[in-house]
């Protein structure tokens, strides 16, 4: 039976469990040499080793790379941060764009109350102290999908400060060998974000989409606790379960709701940290680690063929599998921050603060905001484990596919199969169907119900396994029918005829005598071809073992 | 019935006395006979007269909207009018129509007011004569009154009068000198270092810079957002306490206005001064004050002694460094709000497509005059961050020290500040135009703009006529959010000088002679 993880590999899932090679075992941030040596740039992800430096020749020094990350949230709200336009992904170019958002002269921002609450509740999931008072900055640069010509945002005093993030990664090549880690959370702020600009190389023009531009962003910056690109990934995906828990962000990286822009270094461990690059705009977990993995050899070939790191801008080029320099980002930018005079200082409270006859609608109580939390996905997992003694690796696998725990939990309540069981037909037998067909599980054919009646007529051992999975396939194929109709149909239910089976087993004996000498001069396999006759007289309808059973006893009679 | 004030006029429209249309119609009338004046950039005839029509209907019905319905009023061109071109006399926005009005519009035309235009301005209001626009200077209607021209008969002979006309003072001289001509019964301003208090002065009018907070920015296109607040222009302190009545409280569209509820006043008529303590900063007797409008100052603070008030000299120490502080803060700001012009989504755009930069360096370059260019310029050299502590954050900090001097002087029981608006009546453009733009904009805010810089409410209030026979006015200031208690003080001190009216009857009968000679005149300016 294949391992739950194997049905994962689908791209850019898999690297949630991918093994750790040994070095960086001994400590976060310090990888010593690794054993592995995967040509950067060719093997996928999975396979690439988490131990990014090379293995050092002798009389040579380590090399430990330091990996910080800048996430873009996109929030999940229905107006924009500072104007009254829709927020929608898939509208009409420039459908969603208010006089504000194209920045007329004399329009103003006015402070969306959802988007102050989505970052106050982040801050609070991610641990943070939640500044009780933040401010709003600008930020310049002449840019075609930027109107105003700068971005407001939270230079200064960002809303959420000082937090943390756990996440899990895999050691060692066995996937049971989970680590938690933490990353510690710089800061969380608020800010705009830009239109889109679409170049046109052919007509050599730039076209301009504004429905993005002022929808609310939620800047998660990641301390430069990772080392690798298989732990920034775990990181970014443990965030991106977070806020969709949350419902702060719907988090799809290929709709550019989460964008996440890398800050890469090495260093010989025990000196200063290197020169640093930023790696901007990864939108998929996949290119995440990918990028970062070859980011970090990179800087390792170039400082070891004496040469010197830049601090500079590249992008990942997907296609190469390579980082290469971004030509509009080459000159240092400066961009004249400014404090945003047209927004007054955000103030938030809480139950102790909360100034007495204040309108509801106008202040924000940070307090309120805590109770609402939903269950966060760490502790999801953790009741998993606690309740159904679930291994923890299943946990993860059942919250990293959307809909995924609430299927299994409805298949738990109906059925009096045991949780392994169901654990396991949900991880193996089901998921892997939903994959095979790149389906979401809202899509599947398969409802948690038939699914619950099907490990029922299992567990009363009224069809043997194999039965089983000849019904889940029907189930998948042909809507409306039940398992029972589809035992019933297909005459899949086990022999429950004691006497018959005997009397059939009698015959096989009698039938083939040489196989029973064969078995009584001591051949032990040679009842295995006993037992496989009866079945397929049968037509699989026996339980192997109940075969076996008679089969030995009318043996030694 | 032009010469009214707003209040007399809209009793007489009340009354019958006076429709709606034949009061725009007049106004009409008056804005083409003193075109030469350049007051108006746009005049909105066709929208002026159906609004109206629509009130002379409200009127027949007995259903006025107020005391502004009827009323002809105009909105200096850096206020978003909706369907009305929008230019802050500059290139750049030469041809903008705003889909949207600014809230004041909104508010002045939900009263039922008559939008007779939009008024002239220097260059996204950026100057303080009102010369540096796109459409040319605007002319104070005092170079044309009687009272001046007689007094300059006696004086020089011979001398063409007309080339020689005065200053309106700015940034909003477009919209002192309508009120002044008589074209309308109030107007707005705008006011970021005094841009409406000092063509007030220079025009013989009532300037109010209300307090920061308390009327809507939503649409007037900004210069320095932590600064700007529009302003009103009218006859008298009453009429403007009317308007602010109306424009004063919050707007969900400005963060920045106060939420406490504002309720409509009247002004009371104050009989008794002698509760009152009127402040007189000494550091506002600067040496370049002109010695008329020293002796006119120090004879106010005697009215009001005389009267009973308590009238002390209190000191405001950090002063001198308010225009430098200014200057940082205002060009910063100035940088960051032009930024938005690029060509992309309005105004102007060059035919250049070499690349998106060249278009915006070249549509910058065309869009924006010198002065503006230049502040834009120093503006990011104060923001780089190099520089940003040592020229921005110190600016702010000398700025809150600047208020606090304020906070301190009114804490220590002074009611009322009451300095000079300007340092000297208005000149003549030729001697104006002697000096550039920036050092004359640092000298004539010289005593308004540390107003700005603490949020505080200012009225200018004309007092008198100078020996030329120009108007003088005085800058009365106010606390914070006290905007009722300074237009108070305001309103008995105007009942005691009587300012004098400008005499413009022999402009009126004699237009058309001034009219040719000024053509060719402004023509020759750009």
């Amino acid at each position: 039976m294949a391992t739950p993880m194997l049905r994962w590999c689908c791209p850019g899932r898999r690297w949630i469990f991918a093994g750790i090679g040994g070095g960086s075992r001994h400590g976060r941030g310090v990888p010593t040499g690794s054993t592995s040596s995967g040509k950067k740039g060719q093997s996928s992800v999975a396979q690439q080793p988490l131990i990014t430096a090379q293995k050092p020749r002798k009389g040579e020094r380590e090399w430990a790379a330091v990996v910080g990350l800048e996430i873009h949230a996109q929030i999940a709200s229905n107006s924009k941060l500072f104007s009254g336009s829709q927020v929608d992904f898939a509208a009409p170019p420039n459908s969603l764009v208010s006089f504000f958002d194209a920045s007329l002269p004399g329009t103003l921002p006015v402070l969306n109350r959802r988007c102050v609450e989505a970052a106050v509740m982040t801050g609070l999931a991610l641990d943070c102290h939640i500044n009780r008072k933040s401010l709003f900055d600008r930020k310049h640069y002449f840019y075609a999908d930027l109107p105003a010509g700068y971005q407001i945002t939270q230079q200064r005093l960002p809303i959420a400060v000082n937090g943390s993030l756990a996440y899990s990664v895999c050691v060692g090549k066995r996937w049971s060998q989970m680590v938690t880690r933490t990353v510690g959370v710089k800061q969380i702020q608020l800010e705009q974000d830009s239109g889109k600009s679409l170049h046109d190389n052919l007509r050599s023009q730039t076209l301009i989409d504004l429905n993005r531009a002022g929808v609310g962003l939620l800047e998660v910056v990641l301390e430069p606790d990772m080392s690798c690109g298989e732990e920034a990934a775990a990181a970014v995906r443990e965030l991106q379960l977070i806020l969709q828990a949350l419902g702060t962000s719907q988090a799809n990286m290929a709709e550019g709701q989460l964008r996440v822009d890398a800050n890469i270094s090495v260093h010989h461990p025990g000196e200063p940290l290197g020169v640093r690059t930023e790696v901007k705009n990864l939108n998929s977990a996949r290119f995440l680690a990918k990028a970062i993995d070859y980011e970090i050899q990179r800087q390792i070939s170039e400082l070891e063929n004496g040469g010197k790191i830049l601090n500079e801008t590249r992008s990942f080029d997907y296609k190469l599998g390579c980082t290469v320099p971004m030509r509009d980002k080459e000159g240092k930018q400066d961009y004249r921050f400014m404090p945003e005079p047209n927004l007054p200082p955000l103030l938030l409270y809480d139950s102790g603060s909360l100034p007495t006859g204040a309108d509801p609608q106008q202040v924000i109580d940070i307090d309120q905001l805590r109770e609402r939390l939903p269950e966060l996905p760490r502790v999801t997992r953790e009741k998993l484990v606690r309740q159904y003694g679930m291994l923890p690796e299943h946990s993860f696998a059942l919250l990293n596919e959307v809909g995924l725990l609430e299927f299994f939990q409805n298949v738990i309540k109906e059925t009096r199969a045991e949780p392994k069981k169901v654990t396991s037909w949900v991880l193996n037998t089901f998921l892997g169907f939903l994959k095979q067909q790149n389906l979401a599980v809202s899509e599947s054919p398969v409802t948690p119900s038939a699914l619950a009646e099907l490990l029922d007529l299992l567990d009363r051992k009224a069809i043997s396994s194999s039965a089983a999975k000849q019904v889940f396939e029907e189930l998948w194929r042909s809507k409306g029918k039940t398992p029972a109709q589809m035992v019933a149909e297909k005459k899949l239910e086990l022999m429950q005829d004691a006497e018959a089976l005997e009397q059939l087993c009698r015959s096989m004996l009698e039938a083939h005598p040489q196989v029973v000498t064969d078995v009584k001069k001591g051949n032990p396999r040679a009842i295995n071809k006993l037992i496989g006759l009866v079945r397929r007289a049968t037509l699989g309808r026996a339980d192997p073992t109940v075969i076996k059973e008679v089969l030995e006893r009318q043996l030694s009679s | 019935m032009l010469g009214r004030t707003l209040r007399e006029v809209s009793a007489a429209l009340k009354q019958g006395q006076v429709s709606p249309t034949e009061l725009c119609q007049r106004c009409l009338s008056l804005i083409k006979k003193t075109k030469f004046l350049n007051a108006y950039i746009t005049v909105s005839e066709e929208v002026a007269l159906k609004q109206a029509e629509e009130s002379e209907k409200r009127y027949k019905k007995g259903l006025s909207l107020g005391d502004l319905d009827g009323i002809p009023v105009a909105v200096k061109d850096n206020f978003s009018t909706a369907g009305i071109e929008t230019t802050c006399a500059s290139n750049m926005l030469k041809g903008y129509v705003p889909p949207y009005n600014a809230t004041v519009v909104q508010k002045l035309l939900d009263q039922g007011a008559l939008l007779m235009g939009k008024t002239n301005l220097d260059e996204f209001a950026m100057g303080s004569g009102s010369t540096d626009g796109i459409f040319g200077p605007v002319k104070n209607p005092w170079s044309y009154s009687k009272q001046y021209r007689e007094k300059r008969k006696q004086k020089s002979h011979g001398e063409n009068e007309d080339s020689d006309w005065l200053i309106t003072g700015g940034s909003s001289g477009g919209s002192a000198a309508a009120v002044s001509a008589f074209t309308c019964f109030a107007a707005l301003g705008s006011d970021t270092g005094g841009s409406t208090r000092n063509p007030a002065a220079h025009c013989g009018v009532v300037g109010l810079k209300p307090s920061y907070g308390l009327v809507s920015r939503h649409g007037l296109i900004p210069l320095v957002n932590s600064m700007d607040v529009p302003g009103i222009l009218t006859r008298c302190v009453d009429d403007a306490a009317i308007v602010l009545g109306i424009l004063a409280g919050h707007d969900p569209k400005d963060s920045t206005t106060i939420q406490d509820p504002v309720k409509p006043f009247t002004l009371p008529s104050l009989t008794d001064v002698s509760k009152l303590c009127i402040g007189i900063p000494k550091e506002y007797l600067t040496p370049e004050l002109s010695s008329e409008v020293r002796s006119l100052w120090s004879k106010a603070a005697n009215l009001f002694e005389s009267e009973g008030a308590k009238v002390i000299e209190v000191s405001l120490p950090h002063t001198s460094y308010s225009i430098v502080c200014y200057h940082v803060l205002c060009t910063s700001e100035v940088a960051s709000n032009m930024a938005r012009f690029d060509g992309l989504e309005y105004g102007h755009r060059c035919d250049t497509d070499v690349s998106t930069e060249a278009m915006y360096a070249a549509t910058r370059r065309e869009g924006f005059n010198d002065v503006v260019r230049e502040r834009i310029l120093s503006g990011n050299f104060f923001l780089l961050k190099e520089n940003y502590e040592n020229y921005f954050v110190k600016a702010q900090k000398v700025r809150r020290l600047i208020a606090r001097d304020f906070v301190n002087v009114f804490n220590s029981g002074v009611d009322v500040l009451l300095t000079p608006t300007t340092l000297s009546e208005a000149v003549p453009h030729t001697e104006f135009i002697r000096e550039d733009n920036r050092t004359r904009s640092a000298q004539d805010d010289i005593f308004t703009q540390a107003v700005n810089m603490a949020g505080l409410p200012a009225v200018s209030v004309p007092m008198a006529l100078s020996s030329q026979r120009l108007p003088i006015g005085l800058q009365f200031i106010g606390r914070a959010f006290c905007d009722q208690q300074l237009l108070t003080v305001a309103k008995w001190f105007e009942k005691r000088v009587q300012f004098p009216v400008i005499q413009l009857q022999e402009l009126m009968d004699d237009c058309s002679s001034i009219f040719e000679n000024e053509k060719l005149a402004s023509v020759s300016l750009k």
